[in-house]
């Protein structure tokens, strides 16, 4: 596979960390125009490492779009779905820019980085839209906005010992640090924004940090728990992980045809903020309701639901949706899928069945997440 | 990526012992191990059951991706690896050896690749 993975260096940016990931001897992959570690040696060690323990993911591939001036706040009220302009500084918020007919463009965590300043994190295969999007939008407001996806490198430390060992790298009080919280802080000396965000379903943070930093920020959190903590995790495990916490990953889920109330996202559309881009047509769509809806489906087998595979009525064989993620689930250790139903079978405890490559399998719907830590 | 010398392979990163007593043994080999990565789920074919050379016969299933199994070379199986089965997890860390699938009783075996016939395939440097 390496003789493959070198041509797309030609094509796709490698990351601060690359040297890293390639003396480590990680598994490359081209992912939305970036050069990133799929795997280190095995991804099932280290989802369960994130788990059980912590991992070390770097996520420098998304998107970061920094605005500032008197008017972000009402700029991003706007533009994007959520309450932004209530947003406390230092508290993050994860929401959604859809388009006038209110399909997804994508989700977005923002955090408030200052009474002005606002930090809206994208998802790399998206930035350039979502970027494009912004800018349109805040065209006449007094804002400033600017994409600093290359300015700025993403570590993540994720699992319940993250917090431990971040704790003696930083002054910051990681305590009063909450979920969903960031504090501008060092770690090991190096500036960072450290937030307490994540897409694993555990606890953990991450931490942006200057492109000069991540390397020497990289070896002060591997040093922090002994040899095996935290583990270095690829891209593989971030997806078997955030599907396990019941995670929407935009293309699948989350597509410009869905809109987040067929996500079954639609606490985050606030219409009490005044007129924002796609009201109208979302407002239509939460009063009519959403015809299919999406579910967790647990299978019986032991063969996954795949991406695209259709979901089909038990008795008739009659195609009902499709999957949109699915694999065998690490931590239950049986398969795990979501897919877009209609809303009448969509309730848990309904049998349904999976087309898996010409075999129908038996499912049950599930309540979403799969997975959740125990706090 | 290790491509034993003493192996025949097929397009489809299966591998074949030489015949022996009339039967060859056949797993995947470590490039397709590698590139599945973790393998969680293998169904193979039943004892007695006819496999014919280029068609499926079982799934391999990592985290990340499912593979079918082609059968390398036809005849009857005679033995399925029920290890493997039950710690999926070998054909990642011994492909070569306990990863080992299944046995089938050939009358010889089809014309396959040698090492470095397969080493040229998946352009492996060692």
């Amino acid at each position: 596979m390496s003789h493959q993975d070198t041509s797309h260096q030609d094509r796709s940016r490698p990351t601060p960390l690359h040297a890293v990931h390639v003396a480590l001897g990680a598994s490359m992959t081209d992912f939305a125009g970036w050069t990133m570690p799929l795997r280190y040696t095995s991804e099932l060690a280290e989802h369960h490492a994130v788990r059980n323990a912590a991992g070390l993911f770097d996520l420098s591939h998304m998107g970061e779009i920094v605005l500032t001036g008197p008017g972000s706040a009402a700029a991003l009220d706007h533009a994007l779905v959520g309450n932004i302009g209530k947003l406390a500084v230092h508290r993050a918020r994860y929401t959604m820019i859809c388009d006038t007919d209110g399909g997804v463009l994508d989700d977005l965590i923002v955090y408030r980085t200052g009474q002005q300043e606002y930090l809206v994190v994208a998802n790399a295969a998206n930035t350039a839209v979502v970027l494009a999007a912004l800018t349109e939008r805040v065209a006449g407001f007094d804002t400033e906005l600017r994409d600093a996806t290359e300015d700025q490198a993403l570590l993540a430390v994720q699992g319940p010992r993250a917090v431990d060992l971040l704790t003696p790298l930083t002054d910051a009080d990681l305590g009063a640090l909450k979920y969903y919280a960031s504090v501008p802080t060092t770690v090991s000396g190096h500036p960072v924004l450290l937030a307490r965000t994540g897409y694993t379903g555990e606890d953990g943070f991450e931490l942006f940090c200057a492109p000069d930093d991540a390397e020497p920020l990289w070896n002060a959190l591997r040093a922090a728990g002994g040899p095996q903590v935290p583990l270095p995790a690829g891209l593989a495990c971030r997806d078997s992980l955030r599907l396990e916490a019941g995670m929407p990953l935009y293309g699948n889920e989350l597509t410009r045809e869905r809109t987040p109330f067929e996500a079954g996202l639609g606490r985050v559309v606030k219409f009490d903020k005044g007129d924002f881009v796609g009201r109208d047509a979302l407002l239509a769509r939460a009063e009519a309701g959403p015809r299919e809806t999406l579910v967790g489906l647990v299978g019986r087998g032991r063969r996954a639901p795949r991406a695209g595979y259709p979901v089909v009525d038990p008795a008739t064989g009659a195609p009902l949706g499709v999957v949109t993620s699915g694999a065998p689930s690490p931590t239950l250790g049986k398969p795990v899928a979501m897919a877009y139903v209609p809303v009448d079978r969509a309730e848990p405890g309904t049998e349904l069945a999976v087309d898996v490559r010409g075999r129908q399998e038996p499912v049950d719907v599930v309540p979403l997440p799969f997975y959740r830590r125990e706090s | 990526m290790s491509v034993p010398e003493n192996l025949r392979y097929s397009e489809e990163h299966e591998w074949c012992t030489a015949v022996e007593d009339g039967v060859t043994t056949i797993g995947v080999t470590a490039h397709a191990a590698t590139s599945l990565g973790d393998v969680v789920f293998v169904q193979l074919p039943e004892v007695g059951d006819q496999v014919t050379a280029g068609q499926t016969c079982g799934e391999i299933e990592s985290t990340k991706s499912v593979s079918d199994l082609y059968a390398p070379a036809t005849g009857e199986v005679v033995e399925v690896n029920t290890a493997v089965v039950d710690d999926p997890g070998l054909v990642n860390s011994d492909p070569y050896g306990a990863g080992w699938l299944f046995r089938v009783r050939v009358d010889a075996l089809p014309e396959l690749l040698d090492a470095a016939g397969y080493r040229a395939l998946v352009g492996a440097d060692d």
